[in-house]
C-alpha cells in the first residue's frame, strides 16, 4: 500500500515520457505484491508438505512400510500403525456421502429447478447457517445430546438384525452411541451445504436450451431433470464433499468413539486421523509425536488428491458445457 | 426459466399420463423432504445450545477467569479470557489474511490474464480450501511454534492459512464482475494499473469483497483444530497476542465437553452459545453489507 502512495497523482503514468515504455515504481511494487501475494499459496501448499515430511520422518524410518500399513496403534509397545485411522477416515467419510449426497443433490435441484428465485435465497440461507455451526458444536450436541439418544436406538436395531447374516455383520454390535455411523451423520451435516451450493452450480450451467426442449417433447419436470439436467455430472461437487468430510475433525473426534480399530461393524466405536490427532498431540512426544505430524501428512495427501481429482472433474464438465 | 416453464395448470399442453404425473409429484415430494430433514439437525442444534446455553451466561461468567479442572459448578470461574482470546487472534487473522488474500485475487483476476500461472494459483487456492484445517494446525505447529513457543500470533497464523483461500476465492469473484470499461476509461485517463486497481476496480467491487471476508472471519472465529497446538490454554486473560500462550472459546468447548463434570458441560454449552452469537453477528453483517453495498451481480 505505501508504495503506492508515491506514485504522485500530480504526475501520472504517461509523464515519464510520451513513448516511454516505463512503469512508474510504485505500479511496479504494487504488481510484485499482487504476485507475491498469488505465490504464497502455493508456498503454503509446498511448505506443509515438506515441514511435516521433516517432522514425519522419524515415524517413516522406523516403523517402516510393514509398521506404517499396520492397524496396531499403541503408544505403551511405541508401535504405531495407520491403517484403522485411515479405514476410520475412510469409513465414516462414506457414511457421510451416502447420506448426504443424495440431500444435497435433492435440494440443489429444488433451489434451481422447483421454487422460484425470490424463495430461493431464504432456503439458500437456511442452509449456510448449517456451515455457520462451528464444527466444535456440532461436536458438543453430538456427544452430550445426539449420542445418548442414539444408544438404544442402536441397541434395539442390533438385536433387530440379530442372525441376519449380512446385516449382523454391520449393525449387530453396538458398543455405545459413540460409532462410525454417529460420527458420519454428524458429518453429513456438516457437508451439506458445500455439496448442496456446488451441486446447485453444476447444475445452474445446464443449458435452458436443453431444458425447454425436454419440456417441448412433453416432458414432466422430473422427466425433464432425468434427461436434461442429470447427464451433467455433480461428481466434482460429491468429491469435494469427500475431501471436506475426510478432513473434519473436532466433531469427529467427539463422536467417534476414539478406538483404534478395524471392524465391519458400523455401530462399533472407532478413529480417524483428524480425530486421533486432535485427542493425542498433546501429550504425545518422541515417535508417537513423529507418527501423529507423519499421520497430518497423509490426510494432507488423501485430502490434496481428492480434491484435484474433484477440481479436475468440474473444470473438464465446465469446459463440456462451454463446447455444448 | 422455472416460472414460465414449470407451473403445472397454466397452460397445460403436457398432459402427463396417471403415471407420469404421479411420478414427477414424487419428485417434488422428495426434494422438499429433502430440505425440511436439514432443517431438523439445525434446529435441534440451535434449540439445545439456545436453551442450555442461556442458564450459563452471566455478567460473570463472560468476564471471569477460566478454571483449570473444570469440576466447580456453575457460579465459580468463566469464559473471560476465553473470549479475549478468540477476538484477538481471529482478529489478527483477519488482519493477515484479508490484505493477502485481496491482493492475491487481484493477481489472479487483474495481472495474470489467461497466463498459466494466474490460472495455476487460481486452482491450488481452491485446492487449499480443501486442506484439512488441523493440517494447518499441525504445519504452523512444525514452523512456528517449535521454533517461537505457543502464542496467540501462532494461532493466527494457522486461522490466517485457512481464510487465506477463501477470501481469494471470493475477492476473485467479485473482481471478476466488474465491467470491463470501469478498466478502460480509467486508462484511458492515463492512470497506472496500480490506480485503476486502487482507486477504481476494488472500490467497485468493495461490498463482495467485504462480505466474503467477514463470511471467513465467522468460519475462522468458529475454528478448533487449527488453534489445539498453536496456543495452548490458560487460565488468565492474555491480551499480549505475541507472547505467552492464549485460549479460545472453540477450544475451551472441546476440552468442557469431555469433561465428566456437569459445571464443564454447563459451560462449554454457555460458551457455544457466545460463539455462536459471534459467528451469527459476523453473518448478519456480511449479509447487510451484501444487500447495501453491492453494485454488481451476477
Amino acid at each position: 500500500m505505501s508504495t503506492v502512495t508515491k506514485a504522485d497523482p500530480a504526475t501520472p503514468a504517461g509523464s515519464a515520457g510520451p513513448l516511454s515504455h516505463r512503469r512508474p515504481l510504485g505500479d511496479r511494487g504494487f504488481a510484485l505484491l499482487a504476485l507475491g501475494s498469488g505465490l504464497l499459496v502455493l508456498v503454503i501448499l509446498v511448505l506443509i508438505a515438506v515441514t511435516t515430511a521433516q517432522q514425519g520422518s522419524d515415524w517413516f524410518t522406523q516403523a517402516g512400510f510393514s509398521g506404517i500399513f499396520s492397524t496396531v496403534w499403541s503408544p505403551q509397545t511405541n508401535q504405531y500403525g495407520a491403517m484403522a485411522f485411515v479405514y476410520g477416515t475412510v469409513i465414516s467419510s462414506l457414511i457421510a456421502l451416502i447420506i448426504s449426497v443424495p440431500v444435497s443433490v435433492s435440494i440443489a435441484l429444488l433451489l434451481t429447478e422447483v421454487v422460484p428465485r425470490r424463495w430461493a435465497n431464504p432456503i439458500v440461507y437456511v442452509i449456510d447457517l448449517l456451515a455457520v455451526v462451528p464444527s466444535v458444536v456440532w461436536g458438543l450436541w453430538g456427544i452430550l445430546v445426539f449420542v445418548p439418544w442414539l444408544q438404544p436406538i442402536y441397541a434395539s436395531i442390533a438385536s433387530a438384525v440379530n442372525g441376519i447374516p449380512v446385516l449382523d455383520s454391520l449393525f449387530g454390535a453396538p458398543t455405545s452411541g459413540a460409532s462410525f455411523f454417529t460420527a458420519g451423520m454428524i458429518l453429513a451435516v456438516m457437508v451439506t451445504p458445500i455439496i448442496t451450493s456446488l451441486s446447485r452450480e453444476v447444475i445452474a450451467t445446464v443449458p435452458t436450451t436443453d431444458k425447454e426442449g425436454a419440456y417441448a417433447l412433453g416432458a414432466t419436470r422430473w422427466e425433464m431433470i432425468r434427461g436434461a439436467v442429470w447427464p451433467h455430472s455433480v461428481g466434482g461437487a460429491i468429491l469435494v464433499g469427500l475431501g471436506r468430510a475426510m478432513g473434519e475433525t473436532i466433531a469427529a473426534a467427539l463422536v467417534i468413539g476414539s478406538s483404534a480399530q478395524v471392524t465391519s461393524h458400523l455401530f462399533a466405536t472407532g478413529y480417524s486421523i483428524p480425530a486421533v490427532i486432535a485427542n493425542q498431540f498433546g501429550e504425545a512426544a518422541g515417535l508417537q509425536r513423529s507418527a501423529l505430524i507423519g499421520l497430518g501428512l497423509v490426510l494432507f495427501v488423501l485430502t490434496i488428491i481428492v480434491n484435484l481429482v474433484a477440481r479436475g472433474v468440474v473444470e473438464r464438465s465446465a469446459r463440456r458445457m462451454r463446447g455444448a | 426459466m422455472t416460472t414460465t416453464s414449470g407451473q403445472p395448470g397454466t397452460v397445460d399442453l403436457r398432459e402427463g399420463g396417471g403415471w407420469r404425473r404421479t411420478k414427477n409429484q414424487i419428485a417434488t415430494f422428495v426434494m422438499w423432504t429433502a430440505f425440511i430433514a436439514t432443517l431438523v439437525p439445525l434446529i435441534l442444534v440451535l434449540y439445545t445450545v439456545i436453551s442450555k446455553g442461556v442458564t450459563a451466561i452471566s455478567w460473570q461468567f463472560l468476564t471471569s477467569n477460566t478454571i483449570p479442572p473444570n469440576v466447580s459448578p456453575l457460579g465459580f470461574g468463566g469464559m473471560g479470557p476465553a473470549i479475549v482470546g478468540t477476538l484477538i487472534i481471529t482478529g489478527f487473522a483477519a488482519v493477515i489474511a484479508i490484505p493477502l488474500g485481496v491482493l492475491g485475487a487481484v493477481y489472479i483476476n487483474e495481472y495474470g490474464g489467461k497466463g498459466w500461472l494466474a490460472n495455476f494459483i487460481s486452482f491450488m487456492a481452491d485446492v487449499m480450501t480443501g486442506v484439512p484445517s488441523i493440517v494447518m494446525g499441525l504445519f504452523i505447529y512444525t514452523i512456528w511454534v517449535l521454533h517461537f513457543g505457543y502464542s496467540g500470533l501462532a494461532g493466527s497464523f494457522a486461522l490466517a492459512c485457512l481464510m487465506l483461500p477463501i477470501v481469494i476465492r471470493s475477492t476473485y469473484e467479485m473482481l471478476r464482475l466488474v465491467p470491463n470499461h470501469l478498466r478502460e476509461a480509467s486508462y484511458a485517463l492515463g492512470a497506472t494499473k496500480a490506480r485503476v486497481t486502487l482507486t477504481v476496480v476494488l472500490p467497485a467491487a468493495v461490498g463482495g469483497i467485504v462480505s466474503g471476508a467477514l463470511l471467513a472471519v465467522a468460519r475462522a472465529a468458529g475454528e478448533t483444530a487449527p488453534l489445539l497446538f498453536t496456543i495452548l490454554t490458560v487460565e488468565a486473560t492474555n491480551t499480549n497476542l505475541f507472547s505467552g500462550a492464549n485460549t479460545a472459546l472453540s477450544t475451551q468447548i472441546f476440552t468442557n465437553a469431555q469433561s465428566p463434570f456437569v459445571g464443564g458441560e454447563a459451560r462449554a454449552w454457555g460458551s457455544a452459545l457466545t460463539l455462536i452469537v459471534i459467528a451469527f453477528i459476523l453473518m448478519i453483517a456480511a449479509r447487510i453489507v451484501t444487500a447495501r453495498f453491492t453494485r454488481y451481480t451476477r
